[in-house]
């Protein structure tokens, strides 16, 4: 002790740098933790891309009664490549359509002279497309003649995809994971380790402590982002058609919210049992409902105040809304408004009620 | 003479069902430079009073005072002045020593280098190793390492040794003694009676919330009325070893108690007794098997006062 000098003011760092360098040096000594925060919304892109890729030409499963006279029904769906034939007896036909195997069951009447009977499930978009495919197609061949003249334009443009529509979703879904997991588990760990008693019995100041986790979450959200942006680019050539710094300022701003909502999540909890729970009570209405993987608009008129209320639902929308439509922040005042809303209220009430000791 | 820690009728009562009166009215005055020792078996109300001073935890009523200021008007002050070390702390598991210290140097004004701290502590080999790979004593002695690396006036220590093993336990005593050459001064609490006598200048023994006593150790020893103990056993063989009263008589002996096979013998002189033990064992043609004295410890002064052993019989240290 005797050779401990006092040190020089210069051996000292800003509290607020070494609580921020400390956080981060925890953060990448962890692989689980990177695992779950970078590997996790990209296997969710790569399965997701790949699942829903927009095929060009989609081929229904078309189910023919065996019976009499079906050979000229048959013949008559078999050359067209939308559909894929099968042949099999009443019952068989009937269990297949009724576990989802075949989209449309055709029976033909008295060797197709009687006319046809279809059966399809309506609330299966699949099944009402195949079935007019398949009455197009035979009413041709029976002779039909189209009235109007009609001519096909098909476009694929990137921009329209369902993964162009995926990735801002789960920029969003990184966004809102990153901060509850992320800062969440971290406080109720340093709680349950005496870590949060042992700080504030030092000169700490409780903001530097809480700035630098906001502070730590936004340093490692960049590079997630990045990596999910690249990735979309490169493997399903997912473009931004609007500005780079709109969107930036848009994942600022939703890594901010869910800092926020993290902190307001770990500032009580005393186990990590309470803590998981309030996590999941917290993201599973907005793993649902926000539109993450489909479009809000499909959920009942009721409910979308709510679903416009929830911190996710503008996160993701202004990003699409960005990404997809090029629109700019001026467009987004509304979106903006409750996303910083939700940040600036549950981190002071955060603030407020944080349990330290 | 200042006062470095003054607390008066200090209680605390946790709310829970039935209430626990953890804390019963305890008034201290320790003084600047000294060692000070809060010793009690478990749920004696040592961490709590501690963490009362600390200012980590709200008693019910009384009065804190440390260094001259209060927790309610100047805790920064206090905070930037006084270094602790909880009864149980896990630091950061994946965070270097040096990290560690650089950390808790970065949260005070005026402190010392982080990698002398560390060489006072005998750490300076594990500087760079994560704090999960260290050993029971070497992160004990970094929690302390933490706590000095704020150039403390006042240093808390909560059970610093409990569960170490005895090389572990004397180079704590010996940071810990380091620090009060200084001149500055230490709370520490304990179970270990020797580290007390070791260590402290006076010592507070706690029992069910209350001080029971107070002195230096010697004083306290000095109150038992007999400063020393002789254990002897005699041959093994004999079918009828006689009662402990039986020895009660010989000169200098004020008490006695047969347990295992061996005798103790509370003495205040034990040059008088041991001549008159051997005569009265020739005589009753008994031999002696072992023979050792040693001096009185705090802790017969805790059996005497409360009929119970301080240390608990197992190691179940929490
Ligand atoms: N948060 C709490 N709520 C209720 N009772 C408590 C709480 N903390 C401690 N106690 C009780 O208060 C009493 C004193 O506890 P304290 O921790 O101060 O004892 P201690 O002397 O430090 O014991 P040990 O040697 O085991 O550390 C015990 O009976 C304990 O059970
Ligand atoms: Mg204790």
């Amino acid at each position: 002790m005797s050779e401990a000098t006092p040190a020089r003011l210069a051996d000292r760092q800003h509290p607020l740098i070494a609580l921020v360098n400390a956080r981060l040096r925890e953060f990448i000594r962890e692989p689980a933790a990177i695992f779950w925060v970078y590997g996790f919304p990209l296997l969710m892109m790569v399965a997701l891309g790949v699942a829903f890729r927009d095929r060009p030409v989609d081929q229904f499963t078309v189910v023919v009664q065996k019976g009499a006279g079906v050979e000229k029904l048959v013949d008559a769906l078999q050359p067209d490549e939308r559909f894929r034939v099968e042949l099999y007896d009443q019952a068989e036909s009937r269990r297949r359509l009724r576990t989802g195997k075949t989209d449309l069951v055709i029976v033909a009447q008295d060797g197709g002279s009687g006319g046809y009977d279809f059966y399809f499930d309506p609330t299966r978009p699949g099944s009402s497309l195949a079935r007019s495919m398949a009455n197009d197609v035979l009413q041709r061949a029976a002779g039909r003649d189209d009235v109007v003249a009609s001519r096909i334009h098909e476009t694929s443009e990137p921009g329209g995809r369902y993964i162009d529509f995926l990735v801002p979703g789960l920029l969003g879904m990184g966004l809102m994971g990153g901060g509850l997991w992320g800062l969440g588990f971290a406080i109720v760990d340093m709680r349950l380790r005496k870590l949060l008693k042992r700080y504030v019995a030092t000169p700490m100041k409780r903001s530097h402590f809480l700035a630098a986790l906001g502070i730590s979450r936004l340093v490692f959200t960049i590079p997630e982002i990045l990596v999910l942006l690249a990735f979309a680019h490169f493997f399903f050539g997912v473009v931004n058609h609007g500005s780079y710094l709109a969107l930036g300022v848009l994942v600022v701003l939703g890594a901010f919210c869910f800092t926020g909502i993290g902190l307001l999540v770990g500032s009580r909890a005393e186990t990590l049992e309470t803590a998981s729970g309030l996590m999941n009570l917290v993201m599973l209405p907005m793993w649902i409902l926000s539109g993450i993987f489909f479009s809000v608009d499909r959920f009942p008129e009721a409910i979308q105040p709510i679903i416009m209320a929830l911190p996710l639902t503008p996160v993701i929308d202004s990003m699409r809304q960005v990404m997809l439509e090029g629109v700019s922040l001026s467009a987004l005042g509304m979106e903006i408004a409750i996303v910083a809303a939700w940040g600036a209220i549950t981190f002071v009430l955060a603030l407020r009620w944080f349990r330290w000791t | 003479m200042t006062l470095a820690i003054r607390s008066s009728n200090l209680v605390k009562t946790y709310r829970a069902k039935p209430p626990v009166e953890a804390v019963r009215g305890i008034d201290l005055e320790v003084e600047e430079g000294e060692c000070f020792g809060v010793l009690g078996p478990n749920g004696a109300g040592k961490t709590t009073t501690i963490e009362i001073l600390e200012g980590l935890l709200p008693a019910t009523s009384g009065d804190v005072e440390i260094l001259g200021l209060r927790w309610n008007r100047d805790a920064m002050a206090i905070r930037e002045q006084i270094g602790i070390s909880l009864q149980e702390t896990r630091l950061a598991d994946k965070v270097s020593v040096l990290e560690t210290l650089t950390l808790f140097r970065s949260f005070y004004r005026d402190g010392i280098d982080p990698e002398a701290v560390m060489r006072s502590v005998s750490l300076e080999e594990k500087s760079r190793a994560w704090v999960k790979k260290l050993s029971g004593g070497q992160k004990q002695r970094l929690a302390v390492a933490t706590a000095l690396v704020g150039d403390p006036k006042l240093l808390f220590l909560d059970e610093p040794t409990t569960g170490l093993d005895p090389s572990s336990r004397r180079q704590l005593w010996d940071i810990i003694a380091g620090f009060r050459e200084q001149g500055r001064t230490v709370l520490l609490t304990t179970h270990y009676m020797e580290e007390a006598e070791r260590l402290c200048d006076r010592v507070a023994i706690l029992d069910g919330g209350k001080v029971i006593a107070l002195g230096t150790p010697p004083q306290l020893i000095a109150g038992l009325g007999a400063e020393h103990i002789v254990e002897f056993a005699i041959d093994s063989g004999v079918s009828d070893p006689p009662l402990a009263e039986h020895w009660n008589d010989l000169p200098a002996v004020t008490g006695s108690t047969y347990e295992d096979g061996s005798y103790r013998l509370s003495v205040s002189h034990p040059h008088l007794v041991i001549p008159a033990l051997i005569d009265r064992l020739e005589g009753s043609g008994l031999r002696m098997a072992s023979l050792t004295t040693r001096h009185a410890s705090l802790d017969d002064v805790f059996v005497s006062l409360t009929g119970r052993q301080l240390e608990e019989p197992e190691g179940d240290h929490e």
